[in-house]
């Protein structure tokens, strides 16, 4: 890339390359608790302004003009070494904002889908949404105390995920937890990526 | 009203209950679209040319961005900091671009995510944060 005029000795420097990981699952479940325990920063918060791409929202019939729906997003930072910057994006937790995330998707390393036992329904969506996209995801349970500790094969039956899905269990608040949550699905990432690049995608 | 700008760019020109005082595409004079293509939200930032006169057509938020931009840092990263919708600080990153104030970096598309090395880069990285 041509940096142009530069009065300052980056010129020539090379920019980390940007990594995008989406945390997903249902409100409440822990999705900004995660980006925070291992985010170099506190959890940042951005708008996104979107433009007549809504199916179903704010439906005002009759009014012809172009609807704007505005979304937040909390979102974290990694850096790794100099050359790779990774970005953790909550994604809206209200299923009327799917339209956002196929433009979070679109690049996406991968995600994790959070849930949590006691309303593990609430995961359903995001996991169909990464299934159907074809987005590397693994789920991630957020052990809530108080909550019912279930066996990691039956909440793989309860969700219906295929043998390849991985699922793990976890403690958001953590930081080792929520690390080790992301090597589970960048090593899922990887793997799924580089097995399945010789294949067009058929879903 | 609560606050007038004093002169310093950070400081916001808000109300608290009425919200943001000015629109945020009074900034971009209506412009919702950049100049140049699709700005991604992991689209890096860096300020190539710190020195920024009374450009015309250049408000206190670009001269913000530039000041921000000293170290790369991504459009949700500005925005956030900014407390602008993405959107506009797309619009305005379009007119850094086009006067030689920042330079971006696209990230990489899903294709090229398939690198192996990148993978590998990114698990080392984590296990031994």
């Amino acid at each position: 890339m041509d940096y142009g005029r530069s009065s300052r000795d980056v010129g020539r420097a090379k920019l980390p390359t940007a990594i995008k990981i989406l945390i997903a699952g249902g409100f409440g479940v822990g999705k900004t608790t995660m980006v925070g325990s291992v985010s170099e920063t506190r959890p940042l918060r951005t708008e996104e302004t979107l433009t007549d791409r809504g199916v179903g929202v704010d439906d005002l019939s009759g009014i012809e003009a172009k609807k704007t729906t505005t979304v937040a997003m909390d979102f974290g930072r990694i850096s790794i070494g100099e050359d790779h910057v990774l970005y953790l994006f909550g994604t809206p937790g209200q299923e009327r904002f799917w339209f956002v995330w196929d433009e979070l998707a679109l690049g996406a390393m991968g995600a994790v889908v959070i849930a949590d036992t006691r309303r593990l329904a609430d995961c359903f969506p995001s996991v169909d949404y990464f299934e159907r996209r074809g987005t590397p995801f693994i789920v991630a349970v957020n052990c809530f105390e108080g909550a019912r500790q279930y066996d990691i094969e039956e909440i793989r039956m309860a969700v219906d995920l295929g043998p390849s899905t991985p699922v793990v269990l976890c403690d958001a608040r953590r930081r080792e937890s929520s690390k080790n949550v992301l090597v589970t699905l960048v090593e899922h990432a990887m793997q799924t990526r580089t097995s399945s690049s010789q294949e067009p995608a058929t879903r | 009203m609560t606050s007038l700008s004093d002169g310093s760019a950070d400081e916001q020109w808000l109300d608290d209950e009425a919200g943001r005082i000015v629109r945020p595409y009074v900034m971009t004079r209506g412009r919702t679209q950049p100049s140049r293509g699709k700005i991604d939200l992991i689209t890096l930032v860096v300020t190539i040319n710190p020195v920024i006169t009374a450009e015309p057509g250049l408000g206190p938020e670009h001269h913000t961005i530039v000041k921000l931009c000293d170290r790369p840092l991504s459009v949700a990263e500005i925005a956030a900091h900014l407390d602008l919708p993405a959107g506009t600080v797309r619009v305005l990153l379009g007119d850094l671009v086009d006067r030689g104030f920042v330079a971006i970096q696209e990230p990489a598309r899903e294709t090229d995510v398939l690198d192996l090395e990148t993978y590998k880069a990114v698990l080392n990285g984590l296990r031994t944060l």
